[in-house]
């Protein structure tokens, strides 16, 4: 399981890009992680349209992956649209990490996810199907 | 083992693990599980796993039905069980022990038939903030339900129930208290017998959540004095969906049914329905009873090691485990110093390693061990912690897997980096 910390995750967890609270900003959300309590919110500025994402920084305490998992993913936001943020993949997501996730830490993997789909869609925001990322993410037989 | 030898009462847990069939399976480190995670759910001996299938394939049919053999069969096993863990848990009577499938359902049918009988606007129901949620959200719920008031006794840094805040609580005449015997987040023992006796002064019901408690030391009902005890057969070797409430006989007579339907009547008509007598009025529709079987089992397995032995076997392991985490640099340990008041798990954090990150590492060692808030969210509030790492010692534990424990933690430093 050693694999799961590869430096590239621990270089993330020690020095997470876009780490804090903006404000003011014009999309927040605030989420948890029901397996460990973890907290997380995030806050993001747009363009003067109200378009395109210009800012975005994250918050909160939470393991290697959670924390890893956020500043990449908010490292790719800045230029999306509204819509491209709310049709982003979760699968994706998990991807990005490049280490082998299982089951056991799918959510940790998925909290900023959660959370910029809350900032998006507000509480009509739900946890993906795990099955469905998890099949995908095993896929070319990398096994945790 | 020396060791062992100069210490009466501990067990030999590596010749315990042959017990069990899953300490035959090799984890992907390829050596059997260090298990320390046993105060979430146990493993279960050959012994219990027998029991179940044995009631399955040669003794199986409905319970309090047939007037055939096999039936007569199965109804000996279910009410035997009932009697075995009755004398295990010093109950007055097996007439007053009840299965349900856990805990969680023993404390929801007191909340639920009791509570709503019992309890109106502006009675005072007192917990803990160091309750599992299953002896919390009930109560919420109750009173929310109820119109009462729903208060917490408090606890102290090093994790103890603060009495002098319970005894100004108890001053304003709650009419219930629950509370556990021992913390599944902390590990202290509460003194029961004498927070029980001051409840009682005070006129209050007394509910214990002993999930934690029956499975690792001699609990005696007629000793405490409780009211009320609730407890999971999963957690004491037992298999999962059995578990059990104790109350005193004249509260459970005088307390309607929580679930209704079959076999808990005497008398059926279109109009109206006769309550059978306790402890068959609150087991509705077919019970577990291979798995009440099965626990019938854990509890022979149980009382032929000797609880006494099992709390000793523990409390070595706990003082141990104890002294080796106090070794590491980082390491915060949780709960009372004191192994009188600590029962056998240790709730601890890492500087730097969040406990997610922490068991993650571990399992790869093939060592099992619980992260998160243990369902005691409160308590994690109650030390400003996101969650804590837990390792938790049973009777198949021993010195081997401490030793891993610790090699764990230190290959944990090692891929973070010192704190």
């Amino acid at each position: 399981m050693d694999n799961l910390y590869r430096d590239f995750i621990l270089e993330h967890y020690r020095n997470p890009h876009n780490q804090g609270v903006l404000d003011p900003h014009d999309l927040q959300f605030a989420d948890s992680n029901p397996t460990c309590g973890d907290e997380m919110s995030m806050t993001l500025r747009l363009d003067e349209g109200k378009e395109r994402v210009t800012e975005v920084a994250f918050d909160g305490r939470g393991c290697a992956i959670s924390q890893a998992s956020a500043s990449i993913l908010t490292d790719e936001l800045p230029g999306k649209t509204v819509q491209e943020l709310r049709d982003l993949d979760p699968r994706g997501v998990v991807e990005n990490l490049g280490v082998p996730i299982g089951p056991a830490r799918l959510k940790c993997a998925l909290l900023s996810y959660k959370v910029l789909q809350g900032a998006v869609m507000g509480s009509e925001a739900r946890w993906p199907e795990e099955a469905d990322v998890l099949i995908d993410a095993y896929e070319g037989g990398t096994s945790p | 083992m020396a060791l062992r030898e100069a210490l009466p009462g501990v067990l030999d847990g590596a010749a315990l693990r042959a017990d069990f069939p899953v300490f035959d399976r090799p984890m992907r480190s390829g050596k059997p599980v260090a298990y320390l995670d046993s105060a979430s759910s146990s493993q279960k001996p050959r012994a219990v796993i027998e029991a179940v299938a044995d009631t399955y394939g040669h003794h199986y049919a409905n319970v309090h039905r047939g007037i055939y053999e096999l039936s007569v069969d199965a109804d000996a096993r279910y009410e035997g069980a009932r009697t075995a863990l009755a004398l295990f848990i010093g109950a007055p009577s097996p007439r007053e022990l009840i299965f349900v499938r856990n805990a969680t359902e023993a404390i929801n049918l007191v909340a639920y038939s009791w509570g709503r009988t019992n309890l109106g606007p502006g009675d005072l129901i007192l917990s803990t903030e160091m309750e599992h949620h299953a002896n919390l959200v009930p109560w919420q719920q109750l009173a929310a339900a109820t119109g009462a008031t729903l208060e917490y006794v408090r606890i102290t840094d090093d994790g103890r129930l603060d009495l002098d805040d319970l005894r100004s609580r108890l001053a304003r005449g709650p009419k219930l208290v629950a509370f556990s015997q021992v913390s599944n987040a902390l590990g202290t023992i509460n003194p029961v017998a004498e927070i029980t006796r001051m409840a009682h002064e005070a006129g209050a019901v007394v509910l214990l959540d002993a999930a934690q408690s029956v499975p690792h030391m001699p609990v005696d009902i007629a000793a405490l004095g409780v009211d009320f005890l609730a407890l999971s057969g999963h957690k004491m070797l037992g298999p999962s969906g059995i578990g059990a409430l104790w109350g005193r006989r004249e509260l459970l007579d005088a307390m309607p049914p929580f679930m209704t339907g079959g076999s808990m009547i005497t008398r059926v008509t279109l109009e109206g329905t006769e309550w059978n007598e306790v402890p068959w009025k609150f087991e509705a529709g077919t019970p577990a009873i291979a798995e009440a079987a099965g626990l019938g089992a854990a509890v022979v397995y149980l009382e032929a090691l000797g609880m006494v032995n099992v709390r000793a076997h523990e409390r070595f392991l706990f003082e141990r485990a104890w002294a080796a985490l106090g070794e590491i640099d980082g390491i915060r340990r949780l709960g009372p110093s004191d192994p009188a008041e600590h029962a056998g798990l240790i709730s601890f954090v890492l500087e730097g390693v969040h406990p997610h990150d922490m068991a993650t590492v571990f399992d790869g060692q093939g060592v099992a061990v619980r992260a998160g808030h243990h369902c005691a969210q409160p308590v994690m509030l109650r030390y400003d912690l996101p969650a804590t790492t837990r390792a938790s010692f049973y009777v198949y534990n021993d010195l081997d897997d401490i030793n891993r424990l610790v090699d764990a933690i230190r290959a944990t430093q090692t891929l973070f980096g010192k704190a």
